[in-house]
């Protein structure tokens, strides 16, 4: 079960989880609140948030740790909290996930630029990394998921912090890319090519996409790591752009829609498949139906 | 080429102590301290945004850009004053509620500065009292409030909504953008006016004040 860099070798397809911020939303995250400050004060939301994901076919569930680096928590005056933010997270989730699935520690950007186009020393990142990527680790986090990842750089440090603390956690690497007419981009400017190469240097076990503009979009990405990459590829995508219905956010793939869709990741080779912003249980379920579907499928009896 | 021409061409690059002293260069040759800054500095922006609207730049390229501007501004400010030339008008911006991404805000900030506005930055995660409380305070026409979070989207309904409460519809306007951030979310939540990058932003923020 925990071997999760065997059973994706060996041609397993993994069912991630979906989308976090809109479950704590809808179970009184506040605008404006911290979104990790509940994983001190409300440990039940995100034990609840992970059971339902578990029954909808989950195999990793992740942390609430998206914005847990100390530069980001700063932002809330909680970076002297950075370790026990993201050690309870973990911890609260283990009760519930047990053994039945992985926990994936989230690691998100610090928002942060670094020099020379913003003002920040990579020495400072580095660290601040290290710090939240200790604590989760420490807490028995079964793997790392460094996610929506714009800057190369960036990225690599994250990836350097993991493997600082422990060389051999198993690290998936992703990063948020748009389209443009020479193909797709981090908003940074780093190309599916670059961040391939980049993302296995500095010592990605799974690299891949997460967020974006949709499940279609997502499989042209898929497809350009694919030609780049030997890795295991993750991919976690949004259930579309978002869309303003009479002031309701509403993300416009159903479940199903993207389930379809997601037949094609699974053509391409891809090893990791879940969601992002938009997505819930309903998602993850479709999506545990489709790679069940094609397992049974590929296994001749 | 001249001296204006070099200036929006070395900000594209990224050169900012280029930039500087060219600028100096320019106001030591006399030239109009308007002209600097709308054919050299504002030029120059502009065609950087049009090139990261055409995703043939990157940010890292804009940050460097802006940073250049900056440095250009600064000269060009005491002298802005020196000659009386009239601020175009005060704009109170921020990040809306909630939202703490504030690389689009600050470029917006940048170039209405530039462009002649006296800004007045709220910063990142602005409640919208506080939105509506500095704009009567400072006597500002216009809120322009970014959010690159579709989750903090609606909190800008929230200050177009207090401004009606408290009856300043029309007298202070509202003028939003960012990532996520449509036309037709702005006519939705009844925002007069949506900025699709930085350097739209401007021209539509003097559009709203020209009309007012």
């Amino acid at each position: 079960m925990k071997d999760i860099l065997g059973r994706v070798r060996a041609g397993e397809i993994l069912v991630g989880d979906g989308a976090w911020g809109t479950m704590l939303m809808a179970r009184g995250l506040e605008p404006g609140q911290c979104p990790e400050s509940l994983n001190l004060t409300r440990p039940e939301v995100l034990q609840e948030i992970a059971a339902l994901y578990l029954d909808a076919g989950a195999e990793f569930i992740t942390t609430n740790t998206f914005g847990g680096s100390p530069l980001k928590l700063a932002d809330y005056s909680l970076e002297d909290e950075a370790e026990e933010i993201n050690r309870r997270a973990v911890e609260a989730l283990r009760p519930v996930v047990g053994d039945r699935a992985l926990i994936s520690a989230s690691v998100g950007p610090t928002g942060k630029i670094l020099l020379p186009y913003g003002d920040t020393a990579p020495e400072i990142i580095a660290d601040s990394f290290t710090r939240q990527i200790g604590a989760l680790i420490e807490a028995g986090a079964d793997m790392i998921c460094i996610e929506t990842m714009i800057d190369m750089r960036e990225a690599r440090l994250a990836i350097e912090a993991a493997k600082s603390v422990s060389a051999d956690i198993p690290i998936m690497a992703t990063m948020t890319f748009d389209p443009t007419p020479n193909g797709f981009f981090t908003i940074m400017g780093t190309s599916v090519e670059q961040a391939a190469a980049g993302l296995e240097e500095a010592g990605a076990d799974i690299v891949g996409s997460n967020c974006g503009n949709g499940i279609e979009k997502m499989i042209e990405i898929a497809a350009e790591f694919r030609r780049h990459s030997r890795l295991p590829i993750a991919i976690q995508s949004n259930a579309g752009l978002p869309e303003n219905h009479a002031g309701e956010i509403v993300y416009p793939e159903s479940p199903e829609f993207m389930a379809d869709k997601a037949g094609r990741l699974i053509d391409l080779g891809v090893s990791i498949i879940g969601g992002c912003c938009g997505t819930g249980p309903d998602h993850i379920r479709a999506l545990r139906g489709l790679v069940d579907g094609r397992s049974r499928g590929q296994q001749p009896r | 080429m001249d001296v204006l021409q070099e200036i929006g061409s070395s900000l594209r690059n990224g050169e900012d102590e280029r930039v500087a002293e060219l600028t100096r260069q320019a106001i030591d040759a006399g030239m109009p301290v308007g002209e600097i800054l709308n054919d050299g500095l504002i030029g120059g922006m502009n065609v950087v945004g049009d090139l990261f609207r055409r995703h043939e730049i990157f940010l890292p390229e804009v940050l460097l850009a802006a940073r250049a501007m900056q440095r250009g501004i600064d000269l060009l400010a005491p002298l802005l004053i020196e000659e009386g030339i009239p601020s175009a008008g005060k704009v109170v911006i921020g990040t809306a509620q909630g939202d703490l991404h504030d690389i689009g805000k600050n470029l917006v900030g940048i170039m209405l500065k530039g462009a002649g506005f006296e800004v007045i930055d709220l910063g990142n995660d602005v409640p919208a009292e506080r939105f509506v409380d500095a704009a009567v305070e400072a006597g500002a026409p216009l809120i322009g409030m970014s959010a690159l979070l579709t989750t903090t989207m609606t909190s800008m309904k929230g200050v177009v909504d207090l401004l009606r409460e408290r009856g300043l519809a029309g007298k202070i306007q509202t003028i939003i953008g960012g990532a996520p951030v449509s036309k037709e979310f702005a006519d939705e939540i009844g925002a007069d006016a949506h900025g699709y990058d930085a350097a739209n932003a401007v021209e539509q923020v003097k559009a709203l004040l020209a009309g007012a």
